[in-house]
């Protein structure tokens, strides 16, 4: 699940180009740049909007990336060839207003065995512990896709000050609701699973509730994120005792 | 009317599958579903149950079951044989194949041969919906039976059995390479690297799961793009190329997005074939486009229709001479 910026020598692409790429027979990205930037995610979901808004026959769903969408169909009801072109029209659409996400102040725990990578960290970036977190709680972090588990979400952009690459070798076991940073991107773990990125906390949020059929995910791409530390025993007051509806901020 | 079976055997990798929970993928929720559609769909058939009902996947090992209430029709759809313990005690063997009537207090020992194999069930399994979708979903722990594998002394509740016991010729696929549409980052690889991954004969690795299959073989060297992208959407099918140059097919419990290259995506048509390649297997690719695609799914969906029409009442046809038919034409169609 590597995730890396844009490769230096990638030049950047007109304003607003972008391609149909097939992905297989009944899947088609449609990319903008192949660059985590705020800007070129905008463009994104405006495109996912302009999507939802034209109802394109034989289309059934789609999911942002950061710098594409990804739109599955049904090859029966239309073809790949005026499917592409369909896309292509909303992909160049001007005006596509960007819809606005919720902004929310989810909890998190960084003391001791809930973030063992924070120390090294910290280190890393010649910080102490207590300082590298108190810059992390200032960010507000953009959600720019959902992937790898039910409500993974990818959010930043991880200033250079902050961030950390990968571990080299990657934990059999990561718990579920870990925080975590790779690169320039933060995410935290609905389920457990193995994985390579750095534990700086854990939080009691649900990030995945299944019976939520309206809104299974905690967190939508282009919602914002601010991480908000609390103590050993606050979370473990949460935990399992807290619903989405308590962390969004009204703005 | 409806009827209850417990699990006395859970077999090893049986799961509750369905035709998957799409509608979730920009929340990163796997499709899921069987690894081999149109034999769900045909275990169905057999048992009498609604198109896109809930049955069970049969990877390693195969269940027992006994009916503890009510008769139901149970559909056997792949290489899956075995034995109904009668309540008299006596013992009738069941071919593949077939739609078997299961009454209260009779019991169905099941023995793979080759996996997957499905159990369509009458009236499909009757377990609440998860996110739209029975399919289980091992990796997080929801949908089918609490999102685990079967286990000994489980309930599955489904339909009343209705009409009798059938059986029809074996389903085949269509032989042949795996055929795909390159793309969408096949401008990652050397000109070589193209070449080699149509010509060369693939084998199917042991660590393959729901999720992938793992293919051993030449290396596929990347060219300076690299075998890295900016994470972008994934799907079953596709073949990615991490850095090694082995490549790695997502099955039904893909990731929704990956962050390898990705060479092609298998069509949609040979999806269920990709299903049937334990480690070892050789397989090859063989590129396509759109316009073939489409007929390789008008081909399945006819050879389906085919196959439906040849299901009879059990005893009137001879199951093992179309047994050996089949398989001897299978095998000299082209592999």
């Amino acid at each position: 699940m590597p995730d890396r910026r844009a490769e230096p020598e990638n030049p950047p692409a007109k304003k607003y180009g972008h391609r149909v790429l097939a992905l297989g027979d009944a899947a088609a990205t449609v990319l903008f740049r192949a660059q985590i930037a705020p800007e070129v995610h905008a463009r994104v979901r405006a495109f996912c909007a302009a999507l939802a808004a034209a109802r394109i026959e034989g289309v059934e769903e789609w999911a942002p990336a950061f710098g594409s969408a990804t739109v599955w169909y049904d090859p029966d009801q239309i073809a790949f060839a005026e499917l592409a072109a369909r896309l292509a029209a909303l992909a160049q659409a001007p005006g596509v207003e960007t819809p606005e996400g919720a902004l929310f102040e989810i909890p998190f725990c960084a003391e001791s065995d809930f973030a063992p990578d924070l120390d090294e960290v910290a280190r890393l970036k010649g910080l102490a512990p207590q300082d590298w977190l108190q810059k992390f709680g200032e960010l507000t972090l953009e959600v720019f896709m959902l992937g790898f588990q039910p409500g993974f979400a990818y959010l930043g952009v991880l200033p250079e000050a902050l961030s950390v690459p990968r571990l080299a070798t990657p934990r059999p076991k990561i718990p579920a609701g870990s925080v975590a940073i790779a690169d320039s991107m933060c995410a935290a773990y609905p389920y457990q699973s193995p994985g390579g990125w750095r534990l700086i906390g854990r939080t009691p949020a649900p990030l995945f509730d299944v019976t939520n059929n309206a809104r299974p995910a905690l967190l939508a791409p282009g919602d914002r994120v601010r991480w908000r530390a609390v103590s050993r025993a606050e979370f473990f007051a949460l935990h399992g005792r807290c619903g989405a509806a308590d962390f969004r901020v009204k703005e | 009317m409806s009827a209850r079976l417990k699990i006395l055997r859970p077999g090893i990798g049986v799961t509750v599958q369905d035709f998957g929970r799409p509608k979730f993928r920009a929340l990163g929720v796997a499709l899921s579903g069987a690894l081999d559609p149109a034999l769900l769909a045909a275990a169905n058939v057999l048992a009498g149950a609604p198109e896109g009902a809930a049955g069970l996947e049969i990877l390693l090992a195969a269940p027992e079951l006994r009916a503890s209430e009510g008769a139901a029709r149970i559909g056997l759809a792949g290489d899956v044989s075995g034995a109904i313990l009668r309540a008299d005690g006596g013992r009738e063997d069941i071919s593949p194949w077939r739609g078997v009537l299961l009454r209260e207090g009779e019991s169905l020992a099941l023995k793979l041969g080759r996996g997957p194999a499905y159990l369509g069930f009458s009236g499909g399994l009757d377990l609440p919906e998860v996110l739209g979708s029975r399919a289980t979903f091992l990796r997080a722990g929801f949908g089918g039976l609490e999102g685990r594998a079967l286990r000994a002394g489980d309930a599955l509740a489904c339909g009343a059995a209705e009409g009798g016991e059938v059986s029809a010729p074996p389903f085949l696929h269509e032989p042949g390479p795996i055929r795909f549409i390159p793309g969408p980052q096949d401008d990652h690889f050397t000109p070589e690297a193209l070449q080699q991954f149509v010509t060369a004969q693939w084998r199917a690795g042991a660590d393959s799961d729901r999720m992938g299959l793992r293919l051993a073989g030449p290396r596929l060297a990347h060219n300076a793009k690299g075998a890295n992208i900016v994470s972008d959407g994934a799907t079953p099918g596709a073949i990615q190329v991490p850095g090694d140059g082995q490549p790695i097919v997502l099955r039904a419990d893909a990731q929704t997005s990956g962050g390898y290259a990705k060479i092609g995506c298998v069509i949609s048509a040979d999806l269920p074939r990709l299903a049937h390649l334990a480690p070892g297997d050789a397989l090859s690719f063989t590129p396509v486009d759109h316009a073939e695609a489409a007929a390789a799914r008008r081909r399945a969906r006819e050879n389906f229709a085919q196959w439906r029409g040849k299901i009879a009442p059990a005893g009137l046809l001879d199951e093992r001479k179309l047994w050996t038919e089949n398989l001897i034409g299978g095998a000299t169609s082209g592999e």
